[in-house]
Protein backbone atom coordinates (compact mmCIF):
# COMPACT_ATOMS: atom_id res chain seq x y z
CA UNK A 1 0.00 0.00 0.00
CA UNK A 2 1.15 3.56 -0.71
CA UNK A 3 1.42 5.97 2.20
CA UNK A 4 -2.12 7.01 1.50
CA UNK A 5 -4.86 5.63 -0.69
CA UNK A 6 -8.45 6.77 -1.06
CA UNK A 7 -11.54 5.50 -2.79
CA UNK A 8 -14.75 7.24 -3.84
CA UNK A 9 -17.59 4.77 -3.55
CA UNK A 10 -21.29 4.69 -4.36
CA UNK A 11 -23.91 4.60 -1.61
CA UNK A 12 -24.71 0.93 -2.01
CA UNK A 13 -24.55 -2.29 -0.05
CA UNK A 14 -21.73 -3.38 -2.36
CA UNK A 15 -19.70 -0.47 -1.00
CA UNK A 16 -20.06 -1.87 2.51
CA UNK A 17 -18.63 -5.23 1.46
CA UNK A 18 -15.97 -3.54 -0.65
CA UNK A 19 -14.86 -1.27 2.20
CA UNK A 20 -14.56 -4.26 4.51
CA UNK A 21 -12.51 -6.19 1.95
CA UNK A 22 -10.18 -3.24 1.33
CA UNK A 23 -9.64 -2.78 5.07
CA UNK A 24 -8.93 -6.46 5.54
CA UNK A 25 -6.48 -6.53 2.63
CA UNK A 26 -4.61 -3.40 3.71
CA UNK A 27 -4.44 -4.45 7.37
CA UNK A 28 -3.06 -7.80 6.23
CA UNK A 29 -0.48 -6.12 3.99
CA UNK A 30 0.60 -3.94 6.88
CA UNK A 31 1.28 -6.92 9.10
CA UNK A 32 -1.49 -6.64 11.66
CA UNK A 33 -2.37 -9.81 13.55
CA UNK A 34 -5.42 -11.88 12.60
CA UNK A 35 -7.60 -10.62 15.43
CA UNK A 36 -6.59 -7.02 14.69
CA UNK A 37 -7.40 -7.50 11.00
CA UNK A 38 -10.86 -8.70 11.98
CA UNK A 39 -11.32 -5.72 14.29
CA UNK A 40 -10.15 -3.21 11.69
CA UNK A 41 -12.25 -4.68 8.88
CA UNK A 42 -15.31 -4.86 11.09
CA UNK A 43 -14.91 -1.27 12.31
CA UNK A 44 -14.60 -0.12 8.69
CA UNK A 45 -17.66 -2.16 7.74
CA UNK A 46 -19.68 -0.51 10.52
CA UNK A 47 -18.44 2.91 9.46
CA UNK A 48 -19.36 2.19 5.86
CA UNK A 49 -22.81 0.98 6.88
CA UNK A 50 -23.40 4.24 8.74
CA UNK A 51 -22.15 6.29 5.79
CA UNK A 52 -24.24 4.47 3.18
CA UNK A 53 -27.43 4.04 5.19
CA UNK A 54 -27.62 6.79 7.78
CA UNK A 55 -25.43 9.39 6.12
CA UNK A 56 -26.17 9.18 2.41
CA UNK A 57 -29.41 7.21 2.76
CA UNK A 58 -28.50 5.20 -0.38
CA UNK A 59 -28.71 8.40 -2.49
CA UNK A 60 -27.19 7.68 -5.91
CA UNK A 61 -25.72 11.19 -6.18
CA UNK A 62 -23.93 10.97 -2.84
CA UNK A 63 -20.60 9.27 -2.40
CA UNK A 64 -18.63 7.65 0.39
CA UNK A 65 -14.96 8.58 0.55
CA UNK A 66 -12.82 5.93 2.19
CA UNK A 67 -9.16 6.69 2.87
CA UNK A 68 -6.34 4.70 4.41
CA UNK A 69 -3.20 6.42 5.65
CA UNK A 70 -0.18 4.72 7.03
CA UNK A 71 2.05 6.44 9.55
CA UNK A 72 4.96 4.92 11.49
CA UNK A 73 2.71 4.48 14.51
CA UNK A 74 -0.78 4.06 13.15
CA UNK A 75 -3.15 2.95 10.48
CA UNK A 76 -5.52 5.88 10.05
CA UNK A 77 -8.79 5.25 8.24
CA UNK A 78 -11.22 7.98 7.30
CA UNK A 79 -14.80 7.40 6.16
CA UNK A 80 -16.70 10.43 4.95
CA UNK A 81 -20.28 10.65 3.75
CA UNK A 82 -22.25 13.49 2.15
CA UNK A 83 -25.30 13.39 4.36
CA UNK A 84 -26.67 15.95 6.79
CA UNK A 85 -24.43 14.96 9.68
CA UNK A 86 -25.42 12.79 12.59
CA UNK A 87 -26.51 14.08 15.99
CA UNK A 88 -23.94 12.66 18.38
CA UNK A 89 -26.15 13.49 21.35
CA UNK A 90 -28.91 11.35 19.90
CA UNK A 91 -26.93 8.12 19.97
CA UNK A 92 -28.15 5.91 22.79
CA UNK A 93 -25.83 3.71 24.83
CA UNK A 94 -26.41 0.19 23.47
CA UNK A 95 -25.27 -1.32 26.77
CA UNK A 96 -27.95 0.42 28.83
CA UNK A 97 -30.50 -2.12 30.06
CA UNK A 98 -33.34 -0.36 28.27
CA UNK A 99 -31.42 -0.58 24.96
CA UNK A 100 -30.04 -4.11 25.14
CA UNK A 101 -32.87 -5.60 23.10
CA UNK A 102 -32.90 -2.91 20.44
CA UNK A 103 -32.20 -4.25 16.98
CA UNK A 104 -29.89 -1.41 15.92
CA UNK A 105 -27.56 1.21 17.35
CA UNK A 106 -24.42 -0.86 17.97
CA UNK A 107 -22.26 0.26 15.04
CA UNK A 108 -20.42 3.15 16.69
CA UNK A 109 -20.07 1.14 19.89
CA UNK A 110 -18.37 -1.67 17.96
CA UNK A 111 -16.07 0.80 16.21
CA UNK A 112 -15.02 2.20 19.57
CA UNK A 113 -14.54 -1.32 20.93
CA UNK A 114 -12.29 -2.42 18.09
CA UNK A 115 -10.18 0.66 17.35
CA UNK A 116 -7.77 2.61 19.53
CA UNK A 117 -9.16 5.99 18.56
CA UNK A 118 -12.52 6.88 17.01
CA UNK A 119 -13.26 10.48 16.12
CA UNK A 120 -16.62 11.47 14.69
CA UNK A 121 -17.03 14.90 13.15
CA UNK A 122 -20.54 15.68 11.94
CA UNK A 123 -21.26 18.71 9.81
CA UNK A 124 -24.09 19.89 7.62
CA UNK A 125 -22.31 18.54 4.58
CA UNK A 126 -21.60 15.12 5.96
CA UNK A 127 -20.03 13.10 8.72
CA UNK A 128 -16.37 12.17 8.90
CA UNK A 129 -15.33 9.18 10.97
CA UNK A 130 -11.65 8.70 11.71
CA UNK A 131 -10.57 5.26 12.90
CA UNK A 132 -7.06 4.76 14.25
CA UNK A 133 -5.35 1.49 15.07
CA UNK A 134 -1.96 1.68 16.74
CA UNK A 135 0.73 -0.60 15.51
CA UNK A 136 1.86 -3.00 18.17
CA UNK A 137 5.13 -4.85 17.78
CA UNK A 138 6.80 -4.58 14.43
CA UNK A 139 6.49 -1.39 12.41
CA UNK A 140 3.61 -0.99 10.02
CA UNK A 141 4.53 -2.18 6.56
CA UNK A 142 7.36 -4.41 7.74
CA UNK A 143 6.88 -7.97 6.61
CA UNK A 144 9.38 -10.77 6.84
CA UNK A 145 10.55 -11.64 3.37
CA UNK A 146 8.44 -8.99 1.73
CA UNK A 147 9.48 -7.99 -1.73
CA UNK B 1 -19.54 -16.49 1.48
CA UNK B 2 -23.20 -15.60 1.84
CA UNK B 3 -25.41 -17.10 4.48
CA UNK B 4 -26.95 -20.54 4.09
CA UNK B 5 -29.64 -22.08 6.26
CA UNK B 6 -30.99 -25.57 6.59
CA UNK B 7 -33.83 -26.62 8.82
CA UNK B 8 -34.39 -29.90 10.65
CA UNK B 9 -36.71 -31.14 13.37
CA UNK B 10 -35.53 -32.94 16.50
CA UNK B 11 -38.10 -34.03 19.10
CA UNK B 12 -40.47 -31.20 18.30
CA UNK B 13 -37.72 -28.60 18.23
CA UNK B 14 -36.78 -26.77 15.05
CA UNK B 15 -33.05 -26.49 14.53
CA UNK B 16 -31.82 -23.96 12.00
CA UNK B 17 -28.27 -24.74 10.94
CA UNK B 18 -26.69 -21.45 9.84
CA UNK B 19 -23.45 -21.06 7.94
CA UNK B 20 -21.55 -18.16 6.41
CA UNK B 21 -22.06 -14.52 7.27
CA UNK B 22 -24.97 -12.82 9.02
CA UNK B 23 -24.52 -9.28 7.81
CA UNK B 24 -26.49 -6.33 6.53
CA UNK B 25 -28.41 -7.32 3.42
CA UNK B 26 -29.04 -10.82 2.28
CA UNK B 27 -27.82 -12.66 5.36
CA UNK B 28 -29.93 -10.67 7.79
CA UNK B 29 -33.02 -10.84 5.59
CA UNK B 30 -32.69 -14.59 5.12
CA UNK B 31 -32.53 -15.18 8.85
CA UNK B 32 -35.43 -12.83 9.55
CA UNK B 33 -37.68 -14.42 6.93
CA UNK B 34 -36.85 -17.92 8.10
CA UNK B 35 -37.66 -17.26 11.75
CA UNK B 36 -40.89 -15.45 10.88
CA UNK B 37 -41.91 -18.29 8.58
CA UNK B 38 -41.22 -20.88 11.28
CA UNK B 39 -43.29 -18.96 13.81
CA UNK B 40 -46.13 -18.49 11.33
CA UNK B 41 -46.24 -22.25 10.86
CA UNK B 42 -46.44 -22.82 14.59
CA UNK B 43 -42.83 -23.82 15.20
CA UNK B 44 -42.15 -22.01 18.44
CA UNK B 45 -39.24 -23.99 19.84
CA UNK B 46 -36.29 -22.81 17.81
CA UNK B 47 -32.55 -23.35 18.01
CA UNK B 48 -30.22 -21.30 15.84
CA UNK B 49 -27.10 -23.38 15.35
CA UNK B 50 -24.40 -20.80 14.66
CA UNK B 51 -21.50 -23.26 14.60
CA UNK B 52 -20.64 -22.46 10.99
CA UNK B 53 -21.20 -18.71 11.19
CA UNK B 54 -17.80 -17.15 10.70
CA UNK B 55 -18.79 -13.49 10.62
CA UNK B 56 -21.54 -11.29 11.99
CA UNK B 57 -21.88 -7.50 12.00
CA UNK B 58 -24.06 -5.14 14.00
CA UNK B 59 -26.98 -5.76 11.63
CA UNK B 60 -26.57 -9.50 12.17
CA UNK B 61 -26.54 -8.97 15.92
CA UNK B 62 -29.72 -6.95 15.49
CA UNK B 63 -31.31 -9.83 13.61
CA UNK B 64 -30.44 -12.27 16.39
CA UNK B 65 -32.06 -9.89 18.88
CA UNK B 66 -35.08 -9.53 16.61
CA UNK B 67 -35.41 -13.31 16.24
CA UNK B 68 -35.17 -13.74 20.01
CA UNK B 69 -37.76 -11.09 20.88
CA UNK B 70 -40.15 -11.98 18.04
CA UNK B 71 -40.15 -15.62 19.13
CA UNK B 72 -40.62 -14.68 22.78
CA UNK B 73 -43.46 -12.28 21.97
CA UNK B 74 -45.27 -15.07 20.20
CA UNK B 75 -45.02 -17.36 23.20
CA UNK B 76 -42.06 -19.29 21.86
CA UNK B 77 -38.49 -19.84 22.89
CA UNK B 78 -35.27 -19.38 20.92
CA UNK B 79 -31.83 -20.62 21.86
CA UNK B 80 -28.42 -20.13 20.30
CA UNK B 81 -26.16 -23.14 19.80
CA UNK B 82 -22.44 -23.60 19.13
CA UNK B 83 -21.20 -20.03 19.02
CA UNK B 84 -17.90 -19.51 17.25
CA UNK B 85 -15.32 -17.49 19.17
CA UNK B 86 -15.99 -14.40 17.05
CA UNK B 87 -19.73 -14.49 17.68
CA UNK B 88 -19.22 -15.37 21.34
CA UNK B 89 -16.88 -12.39 21.82
CA UNK B 90 -19.29 -10.04 20.04
CA UNK B 91 -22.18 -11.11 22.25
CA UNK B 92 -19.94 -10.62 25.29
CA UNK B 93 -18.92 -7.07 24.47
CA UNK B 94 -22.47 -6.09 23.56
CA UNK B 95 -23.69 -7.62 26.85
CA UNK B 96 -26.07 -9.87 24.94
CA UNK B 97 -24.46 -13.14 25.98
CA UNK B 98 -26.52 -13.28 29.17
CA UNK B 99 -29.68 -12.14 27.39
CA UNK B 100 -29.70 -15.04 24.96
CA UNK B 101 -30.04 -18.64 26.05
CA UNK B 102 -26.72 -19.94 24.74
CA UNK B 103 -25.94 -23.66 24.59
CA UNK B 104 -23.02 -25.70 23.34
CA UNK B 105 -24.63 -29.14 23.41
CA UNK B 106 -27.45 -29.83 20.96
CA UNK B 107 -29.07 -32.68 22.88
CA UNK B 108 -29.12 -30.65 26.09
CA UNK B 109 -30.47 -27.65 24.21
CA UNK B 110 -33.32 -29.73 22.77
CA UNK B 111 -34.15 -31.21 26.17
CA UNK B 112 -34.04 -27.79 27.77
CA UNK B 113 -37.24 -26.54 26.16
CA UNK B 114 -40.24 -26.19 28.45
Amino acid sequence: MEQQVSYTLDSTLETVDSAEEKASRIATELGFKDDEIMQISMAVREGAVNAVLHGNNYAPDKKVILAFQRTPEDLVITIRDQGRGIDLNGIPNPLAPENLLKTSGRGIFLMRSFMDVVEIRPSQTGTEVKLIKHVHGKPVGHQEGSQ
Amino acid sequence: MSMKLSIRQVDGVTIVDCSGRITLGEGSVTLRDTVRDLLAKGNKKIILNLGEVNYIDSSGIGELVSAFTTTKNQGGELKLLNLTKKVHDLLQITKLYTVFDVKDDEAAAVKGFK
